[in-house]
C-alpha cells in the first residue's frame, strides 16, 4: 500500500505555514530562528517525497545540501543572538529594530 | 498499515509544530520541535530514504536543537522573560498565516494526481546517494565543506570578546 504524493504535499503545506505563522507570532528571536528551521524541513520533506517517487536521487542531495546551510545558518545566527543578548539584555525582535529602515 | 502510521506521524508532527508556535515556555518549544523532527525522521523512514533520515537526526536533533537548548539555558530565557505581541498582531499573524495556507491550498488543489509506479525504489540507500553525490555533484559537496568552515570561523569571530579592551591589530 503506497502513500499518494498529493498527501506529502499537505503535509509539507501545513508545516510551512505553522514556520510563517511562528516567525509572524512570535517575538522571541530564537523561536523565531526555530520556526525558520521548520518551514526548511517542510521543503526537506517535499523533495524527498518527490525524489523518491520520481526515482531521481538529485532531491536527496539537495536535501544534504540544506541541511548543511541550515547548520551553518543557525551557528552563525545563533552566536549574533548572544552578542546581541550581552549587549542589550534582550531577544525582543521588537528592540532589536535598529537596522529596520 | 503504512497509510495509519502515516496518518499518525502527520497528526503528530502539526500537533506539536503548533505547539511549538504557541508553548509560554521557550525550552518547551525546543523539546516540541525536537517531536516534530522525529515525526519527519519516521516520514523518512516511510519513503525509504535511510540516508536522509539518519543524517536529519544527526544534525538537526543531535547538533542544531542541542545548540538551541544551549543558548536558550545559556541567556536564561523563560516563560517570565518572555516578550508577547499585543493580541491585534497576533489576530493579524494567524489571519494572515491562515490565508497563506488558503492560497497554496487553492493553487494546488487542481494539480493531476501524480500516478506513479509502485517504486521499490532503493535511491534513499547510502550506496546509490553516495555516488551521485561523490560524482554528479562532486564541487557542489566541496564547496559545502567551504560553506562549513567558513560558518565557523565567523561564529567564533562573532563569540570572542569584543576587541575593545585588547589591542587592535
Amino acid at each position: 500500500m503506497k502513500i499518494p504524493v498529493e498527501y506529502y504535499l499537505w503535509l509539507s503545506l501545513a508545516l510551512f505555514c505553522i514556520g510563517v505563522l511562528g516567525v509572524l507570532f512570535r517575538r522571541n528571536a530564537i523561536i523565531v530562528f526555530m520556526c525558520i528551521e521548520l518551514m526548511l524541513n517542510a521543503v526537506n520533506v517535499l523533495l524527498v517525497a518527490f525524489s523518491t517517487y520520481l526515482n531521481d536521487a538529485s532531491g536527496q542531495v539537495f536535501v544534504f545540501f540544506i541541511m548543511a546551510v541550515a547548520a551553518a545558518e543557525v551557528a552563525v545566527g545563533l552566536a549574533i543572538l548572544v552578542k546581541m543578548h550581552e549587549n542589550t539584555k534582550t531577544v525582543d525582535i521588537d528592540i532589536l529594530n535598529r537596522l529596520k529602515w | 498499515m503504512t497509510l495509519y502510521l502515516f496518518y499518525f506521524l502527520s497528526f503528530l508532527a502539526i500537533l506539536s509544530a503548533l505547539m511549538v508556535v504557541f508553548s509560554k515556555n521557550p525550552v518547551h518549544s525546543v523539546l516540541y520541535l525536537i517531536i516534530t523532527f522525529f515525526c519527519i525522521f519516521g516520514h523518512y523512514l516511510l519513503m525509504n530514504a535511510q540516508f536522509v533520515a539518519f543524517v536529519h537526526i544527526i544534525v538537526y536533533a543531535g547538533a542544531i536543537m542541542v545548540l538551541f537548548l544551549y543558548v536558550l539555558m545559556l541567556l536564561n530565557l523563560n516563560s517570565e522573560s518572555e516578550p508577547h505581541k499585543n493580541n491585534t498582531l497576533k489576530f493579524v499573524a494567524v489571519i494572515s498565516g491562515c490565508l497563506l495556507m488558503v492560497v497554496l491550498v487553492a493553487a494546488l488543489r487542481g494539480t493531476d494526481t501524480m500516478m506513479l509506479q509502485d517504486n521499490g525504489s532503493k535511491i534513499g540507500y547510502v550506496r546509490n546517494l553516495g555516488k551521485v553525490m561523490l560524482t554528479d555533484f562532486l564541487l557542489p559537496f566541496e564547496i559545502t565543506s567551504i560553506l562549513l568552515l567558513a560558518a565557523m570561523v565567523g561564529a567564533v569571530m562573532i563569540g570572542k570578546k569584543s576587541s575593545k579592551t585588547t589591542t587592535p591589530q
